[in-house]
Parts: C-alpha cells; structure tokens; sequence
C-alpha cells in the first residue's frame, strides 16, 4: 500500500466537507460541512505526527518511541476554539432567520424568505 | 482503515439527506468516529477532546438552533457542477501536494527530528509532567494557549452580544423531559459523577489524557445535561448571568495573574521557573493554576453559550414581520 493513501483518504474527506459548503444553501448545513473539513484538517495533521508502531506521548520508562505530540498541542486548542466559534456561527444563524426568516443563502440574496 | 470507510459513508450521508436532523445526529456520529480515529493515530488527548466537544455540546447547540430555525434544508440549487468542479481541482492540487510528503507513519519524517524530540526527551526533567502533550500546552507553549483561551472568551462574548435578550422572558419553566422519573433519577445519580470525572481530568492531566479544555467541556456538559431535564431556569438558579460572566474572565486572569506572577519574581512572562525555588515543583505549580485558567473559562463560557441559545424564545416569524424588515 502506497505510503501516502492514508492521505488521499483524508484529502477526499476534505472534498466531501468542501462540496457541501459550496453546493448547499442551507447555512446549517454550511456549518456542518465546514466541520467535516475541520475534522480532515485536524486528521491531516494528526497524521503527519503519527509514527507507526510509537506509543501515545506520555513519559513511561520502558517505552522509547513516542508519536510527535505537537500536532496533538495544535490540534487540542483548535477543537476548543473550533466549537467557539461554531457557536458564532450558530448565533448568527439564529439572528438571521429571526430577521429574515429563511436560513437558504439564495432566498436571503433575493429577498424572499418566507412569509 | 475500516473506521476510516464508516466516517467516510457518514460523511457522503450527510452530503445526501435534506433532514437537518438526521445530519445533525449523523455529524455526531461523525465526530464520536473521528475521535476513535485519533486514538488509533496515537493522539489520546486529541481523541478525548473531539469526543466531549464534536459528539457532545456542537451536537447539541446545533440541535438547539435546529428548533429555533426550521427542519429542512431546501433541495439543492444548480451550482452542482460547479461545486464538483472547484472540488475535483482542488483534491487534485492537494493529492498532488503530497507526493513531497514523507510516507504515513514514518519515524524519519522531518517533522520528528526537532523540536518534537527535544520536547519528548527534556520535558519530564523540565517540567515534571510525563504527558508530553500538557507539558507543551501549558509550559513551552503556554503564551499560544493563552491567546487561543482569549479567542474562545471572545466567541462568548460575541455569542452574548448576538443572542442576549433584553428582556428576560419567563418563557421556559420547566422542560417536559421532567416529566420522565427514570430520566431524572438518573441523571441526578450522573451528574455529581460527571463534575467528579471533570475534576478528576483537570487535576489529572499531567499524568494521563486531559487538562483544562477537556476538563472545562466536560463540567460544562454536566451542568447542561441539567439544564435539559430541569429547564434553563433551574440551572441558572446556579449558573446566573452573572456567575458565569465573572468566571470567564476569572479563568483568564488566572492564566495571565500567572504569567505575571513570574514576571514579578523577575522571569519573563508564564516563566514558571521562577514562581518557586526548585524549577520541577515550581512548573508543576504553573502548570496546575494555568490548566485551572482554561477549565474555568471553558465551563463557564460553554455553559453560557448554551444557556443563551436555550431561552431563546423560537420567534414567530408572522409577528416579526409587523415590526421590522
């Protein structure tokens, strides 16, 4: 097996978040499509520090090889900020129906929300 | 590899189903596989983190805007094509981008040579702490952490200044998930276990997966978890405005008091060295008070973002357009 499929999988996980941002009006839906493209990022990441046969990176005396736990720091605060800020995005929502009543990005850019 | 294929299918789900409730579930679903996935890559605390947040509170703020917007997502538009274009170039690009990668898994990559080394050898002499990954969020790292702890007390204070009701409408008494006895007992029995199993991440993050940011969700989830059976009301009795607001900022004053304690005993800023006479006891101490920092402000933002979303009264949109449009 090829060195770099564990990549391409997530590359193609990534399209599949990208595809939904791009092809849907719905925003919930947008949100939920860009997470799934967060998620792949944060795999993408985890895999470059993944080492194969390497132990989880908490010190023990008989283990040697540890993963690299850097990605794992990056990673850890951006899930955290990542639901702050999808919470922005959900309160913004929340705002923009009350105001327009329509959460699809075409009838909010025509003006026809429902009435 | 298998895990890899089920997220996979859950993810081309969500692409297919127009019931934003299925693909809010299936997006839980998605995050709880996801984090599986991340133990299988070694990445414990990451794991961890993804489980209490994607599976966790983002499904249920999703779910709580859910029942403020409406069900369905309309079918979707022609752009179709175009979609699937900019998507095919760009995986394209991308898949082409890492033919410079070194291989998945490889101990000679470049990106293990370095820094990451020297953390993994030097970090228990430094530090004290064995789980490297809190060594370096909190001690080496500890100036980025903070910075990202201020961005989420700022995506609070945003989601207050979006949802904050002027007025406090009684709406809500209590839910009618009170009404289920074997809910309610149960959980009253969870909840004490679930803030005992918070604590226990927090003060064990050191040793084991954990720290502040876990450690925050999962405190937090407990007090919502009560806030679904008891009503809003109920949880606020404890989690006022107030007490929330005032714990936000605390947990980031904390953080800096630290940095700012060492500065006074003439190190540089979160230089915990010089909080105590011996550098193990004194890094150990930072790195207590700080991870204590991100817990607080974690749980109290979370929970009030959560209670701002859930007394929200849902908006009749016939009386919304009489006022303003």
């Amino acid at each position: 097996m090829s060195g770099q499929l564990a990549y391409w999988l997530i590359i193609a996980l990534m399209m599949v978040g990208l595809y939904i941002v791009i092809a849907y009006a719905n925003l919930i839906k947008k949100i939920i499509g860009l997470s799934i493209m967060q998620v792949s990022v944060f795999m993408l990441y985890i895999g470059i520090g993944y080492i194969e046969g390497a132990a989880i990176p908490i010190i023990d005396a008989t283990t040697t090889l540890y993963s690299n736990p850097i990605p794992h720091v990056l990673i850890l605060t951006a899930i955290v900020v990542g639901i702050a800020t999808v919470a922005l995005a959900l309160a913004m929502i929340i705002r923009i129906n009350e105001a327009f009543g329509t959460i699809e990005e075409d009838e909010l850019a025509d003006g026809t929300g429902e009435q | 590899m298998i895990l890899f294929s089920f997220l996979f299918s859950v993810a081309v789900a969500i692409v297919l189903f127009r019931d934003l409730f299925v693909i809010i579930m299936l997006s839980g679903i998605f995050s709880l596989i996801s984090a599986s996935l991340f133990v299988m890559m070694d990445a414990a605390d990451v794991a961890f983190t993804e489980a209490a947040v994607g599976a966790g509170i983002s499904t249920l703020l999703l779910l709580k805007t859910l029942a403020l917007t409406r069900r369905h997502a309309k079918p979707q538009k022609k752009r179709t094509w175009l979609a699937l274009s900019i998507v095919t170039i760009t995986g394209g690009l991308l898949i082409y981008g890492t033919s410079d990668l070194p291989a998945y898994g490889s101990a000679d990559a470049p990106a293990h040579q370095h820094l990451s080394a020297y953390y993994l050898e030097k970090s228990v002499e430094e530090t004290g702490v064995p789980n490297v990954v809190t060594a370096i969020l909190a001690s080496y790292r500890g100036f980025d952490t903070m910075g990202e702890l201020v961005v989420i007390f700022i995506a609070g204070i945003g989601v207050l200044s979006l949802l904050e009701s002027t007025s406090k409408t009684k709406l809500t008494s209590a839910s009618s998930l009170h009404e289920h006895t074997v809910l309610r007992i149960v959980s009253k029995m969870l909840i004490p276990l679930i803030m005992m199993f918070a604590l226990y991440v927090q003060f064990h993050g050191d040793y084991g997966p954990g720290g502040g940011f876990q450690a925050g969700v999962i405190f937090a989830s407990a007090i919502i978890l009560y806030s679904i059976l008891f009503g809003p009301d109920a949880a606020r009795t404890v989690m006022t405005d107030r007490v929330t607001r005032l714990l936000a900022a605390f947990g980031i004053l904390l953080y800096a008091g630290t940095g700012f304690a060492a500065m006074a005993n003439g190190g540089a800023f979160l230089d915990y060295t010089y909080l105590r006479d011996e550098q193990v006891s004194a890094q150990l101490l930072g790195i207590l008070l700080v991870e204590l920092g991100v817990g607080i402000t974690v749980a109290a933002v979370m929970v009030r973002v959560f209670l701002e979303f859930d007394q929200r009264p849902f908006t009749k949109l016939p009386a919304l357009k009489e006022g303003d449009r």
